[in-house]
């Protein structure tokens, strides 16, 4: 039957891919330039925020309280504001992008293409760590103008802040899919991801609690992101950052493969 | 022997206890212009979702020019352009940057002279760089068609592409839909509208609950299935009546007949009878009448 209605006509090819990854790359570019075309809200708003953070604090306690010993306390929380800028921005990029497009219905343009599941992975964590990396060299940059700060050791320092990212981009990817309207996103992150980063050490050293709330504080993923962050600034930390890079890398492993899984179910994406 | 455009076989697929598609099989010949119609939650959609991607089908297997859409679905993507029934769009972009950020999914990153041709045949060149919000709901409906032609598919699936759209941009669209008919691009159109897919499609099939319940060219159906009609203003309408038709207001009596050649018949039965005719005018077959006649029977 579809032979005698088919028509003789030209036959046309769609227009070929320039590269395996120009599709991957160019969602990453996409995700990018949504944050960034609204930079004063997505990376100078968190800047602001982190440096009232720091303003209000120093002045409260700097004079009162000292950590790792002789560390003045506003130069042990800047890398805790750093690190938590990160973590807040990396879960907003892509838990919002995901959820406006789902309510907005436009997430159907980056279901059509021929974009693989890994890739859209890829290009959501990616730019979500991008964002958290900005807004994070943000408030280093400029605590750094009023508060010295060393770095002792920077890989240390880059490597759990791509970490951290990566992880909170990851469970952006999870809640923007899981959730179907900005009421469940918001218990997502102020149930979820607020509770976890304020109780993980970013305002103190978890050697001024009691011994019962410090064995809390190592059933906390987000305390041993922050824990190895600071390690990278001061080589002073809680807890080994051996353990710290253990934790936060089995945490990334196992966060990415839960969101790959989900995204190759096409959990509420593809029903 | 050429590939189907379109291959569907044996495609089921459920919401919980609902049947949204029972087993539907189904082949679209290349260079086709295609309608799939049906009423409201016939399947339709689904149908569309499942050829492009968007739904999982429980069974059946579903091919765009041979490339299975599971296991090849690379290839069966880059082959079809799909616009969707809603009026969606990206707030952050103008026009030429959502059109690059389209092509570049597909893998096509250097694509400014097919996005050029494609929105001056859609009349918006001069809205290229204006952000997507500031767009009339017809623009933003003209930017979808734009969006799934940036990878220049030899499939495009139009799922209600004129809803709600005035009769000026219809028929410009419709114009640069032929186009693309004739160019060599098979094109599958779901409409309400059913003159619209009288005039346009060669080939139609009806949904009902899931299931083709005719599967024609757009000739045979109205072959088949519908009858002429011949309205007559009468002097005497009861003696119409009499004679069989059904009387309609201001002394109008319709009657139903298979062919022309009964018309002769008819008159001569009426001036016999005394009728007085006054005015008359023919029927002809068209969609509507098939449409409801075919759903009425499955």
């Amino acid at each position: 039957m579809p032979e005698s209605f088919s028509r003789a006509v030209p036959r046309i090819e769609p227009m070929a891919a320039e590269s395996p990854l120009a599709g991957f790359r160019t969602l990453l570019y996409k995700e990018v330039l949504r944050f960034w075309k609204v930079s004063f809200q997505t990376v100078g708003a968190p800047v602001l925020n982190a440096l009232l953070f720091l303003l209000i604090f120093s002045h409260v306690l700097d004079r009162h309280v000292t950590v790792y010993g002789e560390v003045a306390y506003t130069s042990f929380l800047v890398p805790g504001l750093v690190m938590m800028s990160v973590l807040q921005n990396a879960f907003a990029n892509s838990s919002s992008s995901l959820i406006q497009s789902k309510i907005t219905g436009n997430i159907i343009f980056v279901l059509l293409p021929p974009l693989s599941y890994r890739e859209f992975y890829a290009a959501y964590v990616i730019a979500s760590t991008l964002r958290g990396l900005m807004v994070g060299a943000g408030v280093l940059a400029v605590s750094a103008a009023f508060v010295e700060v060393p770095m002792a050791h920077p890989l240390w320092v880059l490597g759990f802040a791509v970490l951290g990212g990566a992880i909170l981009g990851s469970l952006g990817v999870i809640a923007g899919i899981w959730a179907d309207k900005f009421d469940q996103l918001a218990a997502f992150q102020n149930f979820l991801i607020m509770p976890l980063t304020m109780l993980s050490g970013v305002f103190y050293s978890i050697h001024s609690l009691p011994q019962f709330w410090q064995d809390v504080s190592h059933f906390n993923p987000f305390f041993f992101m922050i824990d190895g962050f600071r390690y990278g600034f001061f080589g002073q930390s809680d807890t080994s950052p051996w353990l710290s890079l253990g934790v936060v890398g089995l945490c990334f492993v196992l966060l990415a493969a839960l969101t790959l899984a989900m995204l190759a179910r096409g959990y509420k994406l593809r029903s | 022997m050429s590939t189907p455009a379109i291959r569907i076989q044996g495609v089921s697929k459920h919401y919980g206890s609902l049947k949204a598609l029972g087993g539907v099989d189904l082949e679209v010949g290349q260079g086709e212009f295609f309608g799939l119609l049906g009423p409201n939650g016939a399947g339709k959609t689904t149908l569309i979702s499942a050829l492009s991607g968007l739904v999982r089908p429980d069974g059946g297997t579903l091919a765009i020019m041979g490339h299975d859409v599971v296991a090849d679905y690379r290839n069966a993507r880059r082959n079809l352009g799909v616009v969707p029934q809603e009026l969606v769009f990206d707030p952050f972009f103008s026009v030429r940057e959502l059109l690059r950020i389209q092509s570049g999914y597909f893998g096509i990153r250097s694509n400014d002279d097919w996005i050029d041709e494609i929105l001056a045949s859609l009349d918006l060149a001069h809205k290229a760089n204006a952000n997507m919000r500031m767009l009339s709901g017809g623009m933003k409906r003209r930017v979808l068609v734009a969006q799934a032609l940036v990878h220049r598919p030899p499939v495009i699936v139009l799922d209600e592409p004129t809803a709600g759209v005035d009769v000026e941009l219809r028929q410009g669209l419709w114009q640069f839909i032929r186009k693309l008919n004739r160019d060599g691009h098979t094109i599958v159109l779901t409409t309400h509208y059913l003159e619209e897919a009288e005039a346009l499609c060669g080939r139609i099939a009806m949904l009902k609950a899931g299931r083709i319940v005719a599967l024609d060219t757009t000739a045979n159906l109205l072959r088949r299935f519908a009858t002429h009609s011949l309205a007559v203003r009468l002097e005497h309408p009861g003696r119409g009546v009499e004679l069989g038709g059904s009387a309609g207001e201001g002394g109008w009596v319709d009657f139903a007949f298979d062919s022309y050649t009964e018309v002769e018949a008819l008159l001569a039965r009426l001036r016999e009878a005394g009728a007085g005719l006054v005015e008359m005018r023919l029927g002809e077959p068209d969609l509507e009448r098939v449409f409801v006649e075919v759903m009425n029977r499955a």
